[in-house]
């Protein structure tokens, strides 16, 4: 009995002990990290915590350029610019890529599927970006009676310009996809049965459009030119009110195309206080941050801090090859011998030199104008527009291969030609003579002193064209080319559209992008565009 | 003599009439070389009647006619039943058959071979692969069916890829739990941070000399008791211990010397300089490339591949010092890698103790084993680097800034050229990367048979298992492969690079059990019951270091943001088992076992792991007595669930948010923040679950001359990790590594062991197994895929950004290549660019989402095959160990890259070597998804021959034994790369694996 008592005795204590000492332990939390409510405790996590919802365009992820918050695709071509670079120049007659890496080929070729990874990418970017904007809204407004004063005020200024963030996403799912999932930060997150709607262009162009006007109407963002460099304020909503506008026709069908608000818009942007830079390709140079009084909105990238293959450091490395010298344009450790123009893009310019047109920065030396192969990277013109140089030709510190230059998301000469294509277009509150005088300072900054290079009468096909000499390789093109009916008609062809060297029209439905077959496997309720399978 | 005979005739006459009464029948014993067996008895059943052989074994006995079965048995031999019959018998006895009476190890505790329910095969010091063995698991290497064991490289300590029966996961782990000695360890990632940092793997701290045993679990019934960690199947190392008496001295020593078997086919100088001329004979008037030829002639793989020298010794010494039996071990290994720069030098210590107290009811094992490396990494880029660099450039060129080295520049600015091939040699010595080790693993296993209740055992099982690694990595300023780093202090470029790095790992494990085992004899039946709960936790320690630049400043950057970034997972669990044995031949055997985890959120936390086999000695049933042939048969069957949660992350079901790195900071105005960022999370996260079948026969035949098993199984694993895309806008991410997919192996395995030859002076032991499995995944989402779903695109090759060759579909095996098809030409050389369009839309789209792509082979393959064999002639011994594997297919990546002219004469303006394939392909552009480079791996390698001579006592030396033995001897394949056997088939510069010759010697005294 004694024995039998402590042989229960020796058992009990043993698994008792275990499962009181221990079972605790099973309730880990992860190291270096904090929950939500800790990270919005104070004024500067919500302002971090903001920096997240930013930096999602400029890079790939947080935790250092060799990762990506994106699947299934490489990480560094998975930020927002490379991508829409990739997918709204190659796509035109601005840019051939010499690279055989996966999804590349099929702009120039025109022949994207649903299955494009670079399409799968940019789209899962944009959206993440949208998720990660809608858990920053959720989180900042459960604290937001926490704070007063100007906590409370900065807060306020932090969920505003997360909006705005988000509109932008928005306008570009609208632009490139013409449709979406439509997530606000009421829809849940987390694996479960949720699957989100897909909202219509016309739900989307809705959406923006009243997102923005509420922005703007409650004067909820800072006021124009008030904000730290970097962030959004009241101009970045004009401004992308205007593009929205402008290409109206495009979205909802001619017949509700909306000129006059664009240049409503535009001239708020105009006269908010914003003029042009005095040189041309000091607005792309690695302190393109400082002195300029020209860009409304940047992407910021740093190449010590704010590291990415993708934004400026690919535009930049990629566009050097041939005899270039890397360290010429700053990136000492760079040149990945990618990108560079088509004839169609280099003839709009009165000479491929730069003399007459300053905005002409093309690298010829070795360079065959003519592009017999397409991975070849001596035929086509090499682009210099972009360069990691400061404007006093120093290098930057610690450059090698990432790079300082910041992306202009928004610029001054965007909103002017805006509002010169509207006023010809036929919207009212603008006049032409001073759409021409808009296009006369780009001209007049571009070619000082030529005076015969001023237009004294402009037409719709000069404006498409002023577009490509000022706006090139800055993600305009395509958009532009859709509006002007060119983008994939036979009236309009350039090398290597659709494939073929003489250049080939293709058919209509690839204005817009197909969503990409993972989405469409994932979630139920989207319908593919028409055209794509 | 004739008297003699005709007095025997005459008894025999005689004795004819009384066959119906009381007779004498007479016989003789012996065993199965015809030996005689003095002393065996004779006893006749159901009487008190019998006698034993004499010395010649032979035996005389009066039987009555009522008696009809006798019995006879010897020690050191199986009894035998027959019948009684008139006349002279010869009796052949079989020794009995050690396996059938071996120990084998099984989860927490240990049974009879003859006794095993499950598909459990262990592999013991004699049939241990011999050679340069750094490694257990080189061990077992084509000893086992159905375990693959593929090497990982010939980089010193570099560890092998086990697999069990195929893999059982597509996106975590597939490596089997190893357990040392009674303890698990722990997994070779913890949160993805490697647990031992500078050891490839847990094996590898574990002298391969001090190893007694290793028994591999295969199928679930025996695998469960592991729970939630043994999907892979569970790989049990015994460690050798003191057996007590006078101390027994033991040293053994080897000398190996490797050599590189073969060199890529690559274009030498002459060749190449050809080539260059012959493409810039198309346009005379570019001399661009022609003008980059060097003068020299260098066979860049010889520059860079050395002989290399290693050494291994071993000093043991066990007894006991009064009634503490001991073993204590010493061990020393230098290896030479045979790309130059390479070492790794690794000194261990093994402390075995296993005191018996209190009447021996208290049976205590104390192990240790420790274990300092010390290395050197040679940059293994130099391999790829080797093949294609350009042979006619010298190694050394005047005045150049590089160290001397020769390396590509841009002829008009002096930049070195960013991406160009670098300078394989300088590549080499140009980088110094050492790291240390230190690893203590320990375990005291206390095992108390309480007096009070017999059979019943209170045991405790505590161990432990620290380890620490660090190392840096030092490249001088005027190296090329680290020329252009930027750093935050200054405005020029830093040259160099100074980076170090450590992980600490503490693992603690503790069991406690009870153990009750009764023979109850009036009911014929025996029970072994145990009931145990457990505890183990991980903790895994990376420090976070900044990297500097030679001149001391950090690079821009790595400062971290967290000093430490620590993973912290802890497992408990509850077990329990019954064996039940009735009669001796009906056996069964049924386990659960209950995990928590902290992996997993609370409501999938805890997981139930059940297993249940049947087994049945036939052989012991009446019907089969006078099969004489038939020494031994049982079927198996079992049926059992796994888990699998090693490999996956710590904390994936919290919703947590982390600060950015210091190189993803964001701007506001001046000032940059560290972001916090939202991570992305599934609440729902738990283990994948193995449910598998196994039906099993053992047999013996002929004195168990020939002995083998066959098992089929069948395995279907479920909630399968697959990442999958879950909708854009729910989550943090696109993608997500969720329980959804289902995946199945089917599979039959054969061995068998044979002695062709016993006899006085020789001996033959051969042994075949071989093993079939067939892999298929049967559902990866949730089953709304559309009809532009080809599958999860897998398996990065290099070339291009982010293309990949391998695809996940469901219907296939996993890893399945997803090529296009290469149309060739008449003259039978591929056409450039043209594919089969299979879809016929007139245009080829790339994989991986492309109605033109098909699914090709899967690189596992599907039969593999091992043979051993040992011929003995008195004191020599000639073992050979052969592995083949069928059907495996291979990406040659290797040829992929080097056979196109685009990047001989590189845009980049350098030049770079190819393969001879490009006299065959004569592609100018990259094809990397042509099924060209898709290739027939099926290999037969000879891993091992070796000589032995036994010379015995001598002088003072009670054992000596002389060894010659020859690695990785010669592969038979039509693969046309370096080596046909590539983890995961892709063949992109494997480091390569060397030929060794070794010579040794062992002494005992």
């Amino acid at each position: 009995m004694k024995h039998n008592f402590l042989t229960i005795a020796i058992i009990g204590t043993m698994a008792t002990a275990l499962l009181v000492s221990c079972t605790k332990d099973l309730n880990r939390q992860p190291p270096n990290t904090v929950t939500a409510s800790q990270a919005f405790s104070t004024d500067t996590g919500a302002l971090q915590a903001l920096a997240q919802v930013y930096s999602s365009f400029a890079l790939t992820s947080p935790t250092g350029p060799g990762n990506t918050d994106l699947v299934g695709i490489d990480a560094g071509t998975s930020d927002f610019v490379r991508l829409l670079w990739d997918a709204s120049e190659l796509s035109t007659d601005e840019a051939v890529c010499a690279w055989n890496d996966p999804g590349v080929p099929d702009f120039h070729n025109m022949a994207w599927t649903s299955g494009n990874v670079i399409l799968q990418g940019l789209y899962t970017r944009i959206m993440y970006q949208v998720t990660v904007a809608n858990a920053f809204i959720k989180n900042a407004k459960a604290v937001q009676k926490n704070f007063s004063g100007q906590g409370a005020t900065d807060i306020g200024y932090y969920i505003a310009e997360a909006r705005f963030i988000r509109a932008l996403d928005y306008w570009e799912m609208l632009d490139l996809y013409g449709t979406s999932p439509f997530v606000t930060e009421t829809s849940p997150v987390g694996v479960g049965s949720f699957l989100p709607p897909q909202a219509s262009s016309a739900t989307l162009y809705a959406y923006v459009q009243s997102e923005l006007l509420s922005l703007d109407s409650a004067s909820a963002m800072v006021p124009a030119h008030q904000n730290a460099y970097g962030r959004a304020d009241q101009a970045c909503v004009w401004a992308l009110l205007a593009r929205l506008y402008l290409n109206s026709g495009t979205y909802l069908g001619a017949s509700s195309a909306d000129y006059t608000d664009a240049i409503t818009y535009s001239s708020k942007v105009i006269n908010a206080g914003y003029s042009l830079h005095k040189v041309y390709h000091q607005l792309f140079m690695a302190d393109n941050n400082t002195n300029n009084p020209e860009i409304i909105f940047p992407i910021v990238y740093n190449g010590v801090s704010t590291q990415t293959y993708g934004g400026t450091t690919f535009i930049i490395n990629g566009a050097i090859g041939g005899s270039m010298s890397p360290t010429a344009f700053g990136v000492p450790g760079g040149g990945w011998s990618g990108n560079r123009v088509t004839s169609s893009l280099a003839n709009l310019f009165p000479d491929l030199t730069g003399t007459v047109d300053q905005r002409a920065k093309f690298y010829t030396s070795g360079q065959n104008e003519t592009i017999s192969s397409i991975s070849t990277f001596t035929d086509g013109l090499a682009v210099t527009k972009w360069s990691n140089l400061n404007s006093d030709s120093t290098t930057p510190a610690g450059a090698s291969t990432f790079c300082n230059t910041n992306f202009p998301l928004f610029r001054l000469a965007e909103q002017y030609l805006i509002y010169a294509e509207a006023v010809l277009r036929g919207g009212s509150g603008g006049s032409q003579s001073q759409a021409i005088a808009y296009i006369d300072s780009l001209r007049s900054r571009a070619a000082p002193g030529n005076t015969s290079y001023q237009p004294s009468s402009i037409t719709l096909q000069d404006i498409l064209n002023e577009r490509g000499r000022e706006l090139y390789w800055e993600c305009f093109r395509r958009t532009d080319l859709i509006r002007y009916g060119l983008f994939t008609s036979q009236s309009y062809v350039w090398p290597w559209k659709g494939g073929i060297p003489s250049g080939t029209g293709v058919a209509s439905y690839l204005n817009l992008f197909p969503l990409p077959s993972s989405d469409l496997s994932a979630n139920s309720n989207l319908v593919q565009n028409p055209g794509y399978n | 003599m004739l008297v003699r005979t005709g007095v025997f005739c005459l008894l025999v006459l005689l004795w004819m009439p009384a066959f119906t009464q009381n007779h004498q029948i007479s016989g003789k014993v012996t065993d199965s070389t015809g030996a005689p067996i003095t002393g065996a008895s004779i006893f006749l059943e159901g009487s008190a009647k019998g006698t034993t052989t004499d010395a010649f074994g032979v035996f005389r006995l009066t039987v009555s006619p009522q008696d009809k079965m006798m019995v006879i048995s010897a020690v050191g031999y199986g009894s035998r039943r027959i019948s009684v019959s008139s006349g002279i018998i010869n009796i052949f006895l079989s020794p009995v058959n050690a396996n059938l009476n071996e120990v084998v190890v099984i989860g927490y505790g240990t049974q009879l071979k003859k006794d095993l329910t499950g598909s459990i095969a262990s592999v013991g010091v004699k049939d241990f692969q011999k050679g340069a063995i750094t490694s257990a698991d080189q061990l077992i290497a084509g000893k086992v069916a159905g375990v693959s064991v593929t090497s990982n490289g010939g980089q010193p300590g570099s560890s092998s890829t086990i697999r069990i029966r195929g893999i059982s996961s597509l996106n975590s782990n597939n490596d089997p739990l190893y357990v040392l000695d009674g303890m698990e360890l722990p997994a070779s990632t913890n949160n993805n941070i490697n647990t031992y940092a500078g050891i490839s793997s847990p094996l590898d701290f574990i002298n391969p000399d001090d190893i007694e045993n290793v028994t591999v679990l295969r199928d679930a019934a025996a695998s469960a008791i592991y729970g939630s960690r043994a999907s892979a199947g569970v790989i049990i190392i015994t460690t050798k211990k003191g057996r007590g008496g006078k101390p027994v001295f033991n040293v053994n020593s080897s000398l190996t010397v490797g050599t590189i078997g073969k060199y890529l086919p690559v274009l030498n100088a002459t060749q190449f300089s050809n080539y260059v001329k012959g493409q810039a004979a198309a346009n005379p008037a570019d001399t661009t490339y022609s003008d980059m030829l060097g003068a020299s002639n260098t066979n860049w793989q010889k520059e860079i591949y050395q002989t290399a020298i290693t050494t291994n010794d071993n000093f043991s010494v066990s007894g006991a010092m009064k009634d503490l039996p001991y073993r204590l071990s010493v061990g020393y290994h230098d290896e030479q890698g045979i790309l130059k720069t390479d070492y790794l030098q690794r000194g261990t210590v093994g402390l075995h103790l296993t005191p018996h107290l209190l009447d021996n009811h208290l049976k205590i094992e104390f192990n240790f084993n420790g274990t300092y490396t010390q290395s050197r990494f040679a940059n293994t880029n130099a391999v790829g680097a080797a093949a294609s660099f350009d042979p006619t450039q010298s190694p050394f060129e005047k005045g150049s800034p590089f160290g001397g080295y020769f390396e590509w520049v841009n002829h008009s600015t002096g930049d070195l050229i960013a991406l160009a091939g670098r300078n394989p040699l300088a590549l080499l010595e140009q980088y110094n990367s050492t790291g240390k080790a230190a690893v203590g693993i320990s375990n005291l296993h206390l095992d108390y048979e309480l007096p009070w209740v017999p059979g019943l055992h209170a045991i405790a099982d505590l161990g432990a298992d620290v380890s620490t690694g660090f190392g840096t990595t030092v490249v001088p300023p005027d190296a090329a492969q680290q020329y252009n780093n930027s750093s935050d202090e200054t405005t020029s470029v830093v040259h160099g690079l100074n980076q170090k790095y450590k992980t600490n790992n503490t693992y603690v494990n503790a069991i406690y059990e009870l153990n009750y085992v009764k023979d109850i004899k009036s009911i014929k039946s025996n029970i072994n019951v145990i009931g145990l709960t457990e505890y183990s936790n991980t903790l895994t320690t990376l420090y976070n270091y900044p990297s500097f630049g030679s001149n001391g400043d950090t690079l821009s950057g790595t400062a971290p943001v967290f000093p430490t970034s620590p993973a912290d997972y802890t497992l408990i669990s509850y077990v329990g088992r019954l064996i039940y044995t009735y009669d001796q031949k009906y056996i069964l055997t049924a386990s659960i076992r209950d995990d928590g985890t902290s992996r997993f959120g609370p409501s999938y936390r805890w997981g139930t792991f059940p297993a249940v086999a049947v087994a049945w000695r036939i052989r012991e049933e009446q019907f089969l007595n006078n099969v004489n042939w038939l020494s031994d048969l049982k079927v198996r069957a079992s049926y059992g669930v796994t888990g699998n949660q090693d490999g996956l992350q710590d904390y994936e079901y919290v919703p947590s948010y982390s600060l950015s790195q210091n190189t993803s900071l964001y701007p506001f105005g001046n000032t940059y923040y560290n972001t916090y960022a939202p991570a992305s999370f599934d609440a729902n996260f738990r283990w994948e679950q193995t449910t598998s079948a196994n039906l099993g026969l053992d047999f013996g035949l002929f004195d168990n001359r020939i002995t083998g098993s066959v098992d089929v199984y069948e395995k279907s694993i479920s909630r399968l990790f697959n990442q999958v895309p879950i909708p854009v806008g729910t989550n943090f991410t696109n993608e997500l590594t969720i329980n959804i997919g289902t995946m199945t192996d089917k599979g039959a395995e054969f061995n068998i062991n044979a002695t062709a030859i016993r006899s006085r002076n020789f001996s033959w032991d051969l042994n075949f197994n071989v093993a079939y499995n067939e892999n298929k995944i049967t559902k990866l989402t949730n089953g709304s895929e559309g009809s532009n779903f080809y599958g999860d695109a897998v398996g990065a090759i290099s070339g291009g950004t982010g293309n990949t060759i391998q695809i996940q579909t469901v219907g296939y095996a996993a890893n399945s290549f997803f090529v296009l098809q290469q149309v060739y030409g008449k003259n039978g050389a591929p056409l450039e660019g043209v594919y089969v369009d299979r879809n016929r839309d007139g245009q080829i789209t790339s994989p991986p989402s492309s109605p033109d792509a098909y699914h090709d082979h899967s690189p596992f393959a599907p039969v593999i095959m091992g043979f051993s064999s040992t011929f003995n002639y008195l004191k020599w011994s000639l073992t050979l160990v052969a592995r083949a594997n069928i059907g495996n297919f291979m990406y040659n990546n290797v040829k992929a890259d080097l056979g196109v002219t685009e990047y001989i004469l590189n845009p980049l303006n350098y030049l770079s070597n190819a393969g001879t394939d490009i006299y065959k392909s004569h592609f100018y552009a990259p094809q990397y998804y042509s099924d060209y480079y898709v290739e027939n791996a099926s290999f037969v390698r000879l891993d091992n021959i070796g000589l032995a001579y036994n010379v015995g006592k001598i002088g003072g030396i009670n054992n000596l034994r002389l060894s010659a033995n020859c690695q990785n001897v010669f592969v038979i394949t039509k693969y046309t790369g370096q080596d046909p056997e590539v983890y995961g088939g892709i063949d992109n510069n494997l480091y390569p694996r060397p030929r060794n010759f070794t010579i040794g010697a062992s002494l005992g005294f």
